[in-house]
Parts: structure tokens; C-alpha cells; sequence
């Protein structure tokens, strides 16, 4: 039996989707079967950053309409085996998914997979209710910006009412230069605000932009710093400890993390 | 006699044979003469299935007695229909065959999350960007960049086919086929069309002037080839 995870944040353009999509492909390195929900319906995008777009014919519209099996409309990653996606669809009206559709589908993919990862619309209407409805855990994704922590307090504050763990936070887009000088919010006091578990940071980094167009996922590079980030959230998923990475721009990446944690404890 | 005119002429052909149902008698008349007709030309061993065509001339007949005139032509399994023609058309379906092999003309955009969908032709002047979908129950001609999604022969019309001015689509289908753009970034093609290559048995892109050989290029006039 799998776990199924939401990744949400309230406010758009944090990095929902390119967390989702780089969660899931961290996953899958680590040799776990993976599948992808995009719940975005009308404005899908995690089929384009996977680099899957070509290959939709069903989408989860169809499955909940039953217009295909559920099996038929999932895609089949082209560079993992056990990573699919669940596309959303483009063309139907929102409200043609449901909580109660949303569910068992979420319950009919952790049979199969390890981890179902759900990619949440902005807002906190009807998508995001669907998108949360069947989920186990929910990883909650901001900026170090006051609007978008403003909403993350706001996404927590309403996870916390429903049957769901507590959620975890990814601190997305750090630029290092300014949060040394002060004009970006430190991510200490961004935990401390939502008072939630830090997962993970991940750098403002051109490779995730360039990455994304190509649709491939960042967490394919070998070593770029968010691609390290975002596979090192995947392995304290997985349940290991795996120090917070530094911010520096120097050798020894690692180096500085303890001096991190030490701050925070 | 009257009652010894002939109501129903048989004649062979190279691809079997075709059956004249004079216009001018009752249809009871007719398909007491053909189940007589048939009955009397008593099969002789082993041979092998004909095909028929049945000419029905100025008699319009209805679905349920086109029924009947299969069941008595095909009963003993020495026939097989080919085709029931008549020379005439009900009014509707007149029209249907109108509205199917008419060529809608649409000038705008179809962007991302919208679908276009005509009965008939579509000749879109703009552009189908990705995300984007137009459908149709015939061809498809874009003057304009198709970066979407295009269906044509909606309806299992394999012989339709999609050309554009641009062609870089994320899917081409044809009829029940679906082909995807390859996985590597590629460049698209300009004037050129997809179509279904009976041999390889898939969508093929190829020359515009590949559409020059092929026999019927409207709905229209496949329409009435098969009745």
C-alpha cells in the first residue's frame, strides 16, 4: 500500500508543479514506483515539464466520466519504468471532478505504486479540495515572500482541518545574495511563522528554468544545485537524514550545514 | 401477361453480378419475383460466394426493406451485397450529405484548452497552437501554424486527411489513429500533409502533392461511390 502526498501552496508560480514533477522523479531514481496526479484541470502543465505532452490521449476527466480505464489513461514516463502520470484535462469544465472521483482513484494507485504524488492548482477553491482529497501527507511549497508565505499560512491553516498528517514545508526560489543582505524573508523565520517541519530548500536556479523547456526534470542532472535539493527531499521522504544543503557558493557543499541545523536548534 | 413481365434483370460482370429491381412495380411484386429468382438458380457445389450489387433505379426503399432485400439475397450465403444504390435521395439526408461535404471556413486562434469542432471540411485560416485541438468529420486544411492537436474523419473516415502551412503537431489523428510527435525537440515541416499509408498501416506526413494521387478528395463524392 502506497502514500499518496499533495503538493500545494495556494498562491501560483512558487514551483508546484516542478516540485511535483522533480519529488516524483527523485522517487524514481531511488528505484520507487512513483505515480503523478496533475488535478489542475484546464490549466495543465506537469505533463509539459515531464516532457510528456505528445503522448496524451485519456486524461482524468475521462477516467472519472468513465470514458477509459483508469490504466489506459496513465503515461508511462520514457525514462523510468515505474513513473506514470495521470494527466489533467485541458478541455472540460472543472467541476467534472469530484472528491469522491478523486479518491478512488488516489485509493486505486497506491495498490500499485509506492508513492502517489498529487499536483495541486493554485487557489483554494473546489481544485483544491479534489486535489487534496485523497491524500495521506501534504507538502506545502512557498517563496521567501511575504505573499506567498501569507498563503502557505493560509493552505496550512485549512490542512489542518482535514483528516491529513502535518504538513511538511519546501522553502522554493532562495536567492542567496539577498537574503544575506535582508531583502528576502530567512528561512528561519519562514518556519517559524508556519510552524510546520522544514523538508526542504532549493536555490533560484536557471537550470530548473532550462530544464522545465525541455521537459526534462532538474532532478536529472547530475549536479546542479537544485537538482541536488530537490533529490535530497526525496530521500528524507524515503525517511533518511539528510542534512539541510548550504547556501554558500563555495566547495564543500555540505560543509555549512551542520552550522545551518545548529542555528535552528 | 402482364404478370409475366420481367421485374428484375440479372447481369454479370467482371466483379460479379448486378441486380436490376425494376422501378415501376410494388417492392412485394420485386421480392416475390427475386426470392423465386434466387430460389431457381439452384447452386451447383463448391462455388464460390458472388458478390452483388443491387440497382434499385428510381424506387426508394427504407432501411427495414433494405434489410429484407439482404436477408432473401443472402441467405443461402452464396451472396454477399456489395451494395443497395438507388438513384434517389431523401431530402435530409440530401442535406446531411451537404453539410457533410461542405468546407467550413474559421478564422481565429485555437489556443491552449479549446476545441474546434465542424461537421464537414474545416479550413482554419490561423493558427492551432499546443495545447489546442480542432476535429472534424472530414479534411482538415490550416493556413496557419498546427502546433496542437488535429482529428480528422472524426466519424472512422479513413481516407481524410490533414495538411497545414506549418506543421509541428503534438498529435495527428486520422479515423480511429493516433501518432505523437517524437520525443526530441524537432523542427516542424512547412506545406505538407498527413494521411493514412495503407501499407505501413499508420499516419505518414508527407509532400502536399502525394494528395494528387489520391482518386477522391471531397466527402462529397466519396459519399456517392458509397451510397
Amino acid at each position: 500500500m502506497g502514500e499518496a502526498i499533495v503538493i500545494t501552496s495556494g498562491k501560483g508560480g512558487v514551483g508546484k508543479t516542478t516540485t511535483t514533477a522533480n519529488i516524483g522523479t527523485g522517487l524514481a531514481l531511488m528505484d520507487k514506483k512513483v505515480c503523478l496526479i496533475d488535478t489542475d484541470i484546464g490549466l495543465r502543465n506537469l505533463d509539459v515539464v515531464m516532457g510528456l505532452e505528445n503522448r496524451i490521449i485519456y486524461d482524468i476527466v475521462d477516467v472519472i466520466e468513465e470514458r477509459c480505464k483508469l490504466k489506459q489513461a496513465l503515461i508511462k514516463d520514457k525514462r523510468f519504468d515505474y513513473l506514470s502520470l495521470l494527466p489533467a484535462a485541458q478541455t472540460s469544465d472543472k467541476s467534472a471532478v469530484t472528491e469522491e472521483g478523486m479518491r478512488k482513484i488516489v485509493a486505486e494507485l497506491k495498490q500499485e505504486y509506492d508513492y502517489v504524488i498529487i499536483d495541486c492548482p493554485a487557489g483554494i477553491e473546489q481544485g483544491f479540495k479534489n486535489a487534496i482529497a485523497g491524500a495521506d501527507k501534504a507538502i506545502v511549497v512557498t517563496t521567501p515572500e511575504k505573499s506567498s508565505v501569507r498563503d502557505a499560512d493560509r493552505i496550512v491553516g485549512l490542512l489542518e482541518q482535514e483528516d491529513i498528517d502535518p504538513p511538511l514545508l519546501v522553502i522554493n526560489r532562495i536567492r542567496n545574495h539577498m537574503m544575506k543582505n535582508g531583502d528576502m524573508i530567512e528561512i528561519d523565520d519562514i518556519v517559524q511563522i508556519l510552524s510546520i517541519n522544514l523538508i526542504g530548500i532549493v536555490v533560484d536556479d536557471d537550470d530548473v528554468i532550462k530544464a522545465s523547456n525541455s521537459g526534462e526534470p532538474v532532478a536529472l542532472q547530475p549536479n546542479s544545485k537544485a537538482s541536488i535539493a530537490y533529490r535530497n527531499i526525496a530521500r528524507r521522504i524515503l525517511g533518511e537524514t539528510v542534512p539541510l544543503q548550504s547556501l554558500e557558493d563555495e566547495k564543500g557543499v555540505f560543509q555549512k550545514v551542520k552550522k545551518f541545523l545548529g542555528i535552528r536548534a | 401477361m402482364l404478370d409475366k413481365k420481367q421485374f428484375i434483370t440479372i447481369k454479370g460482370t467482371k466483379e460479379g453480378l448486378t441486380l436490376f429491381i425494376d422501378d415501376s412495380c410494388t417492392f412485394e411484386h420485386a421480392l416475390n419475383e427475386l426470392r423465386e429468382k434466387i430460389h431457381a438458380s439452384r447452386p451447383k457445389h463448391d462455388e464460390p460466394v458472388v458478390s452483388v450489387k443491387v440497382k434499385l433505379g428510381n424506387r426508394y426503399v427504407q432501411e427495414e426493406q433494405k434489410e429484407v432485400l439482404r436477408e432473401i439475397i443472402a441467405k443461402d450465403e452464396r451472396f454477399t451485397i456489395d451494395s443497395i444504390v438507388s438513384d434517389v435521395v431523401r431530402r435530409e439526408e440530401a442535406l446531411l450529405w451537404q453539410e457533410a461535404s461542405e468546407v467550413k471556413t474559421v478564422n481565429r486562434i485555437i489556443r491552449s484548452g479549446q476545441v474546434l469542432e465542424v461537421t464537414g471540411d474545416l479550413l482554419l485560416i490561423g493558427d492551432v497552437n499546443p495545447g489546442g485541438k480542432v476535429v472534424s468529420t472530414g479534411n482538415i486544411y490550416i493556413m496557419g501554424r498546427l502546433n496542437g492537436i488535429a482529428h480528422a474523419g472524426i466519424n472512422g473516415d479513413k481516407q481524410a486527411f490533414i495538411t497545414a502551412s506549418y506543421m509541428k503537431p503534438s498529435q495527428l489523428r486520422i479515423a480511429e489513429y493516433i501518432s505523437r510527435a517524437p520525443d526530441y525537440e524537432s523542427d516542424g515541416v512547412y506545406m505538407e500533409c498527413g494521411l493514412i499509408d495503407e501499407e505501413q498501416d499508420k499516419i505518414v506526413i508527407d509532400r502536399l502533392q502525394v494528395l494528387s494521387h489520391k482518386s477522391e478528395i471531397s466527402g462529397f463524392g466519396r459519399r456517392m461511390q458509397n451510397g
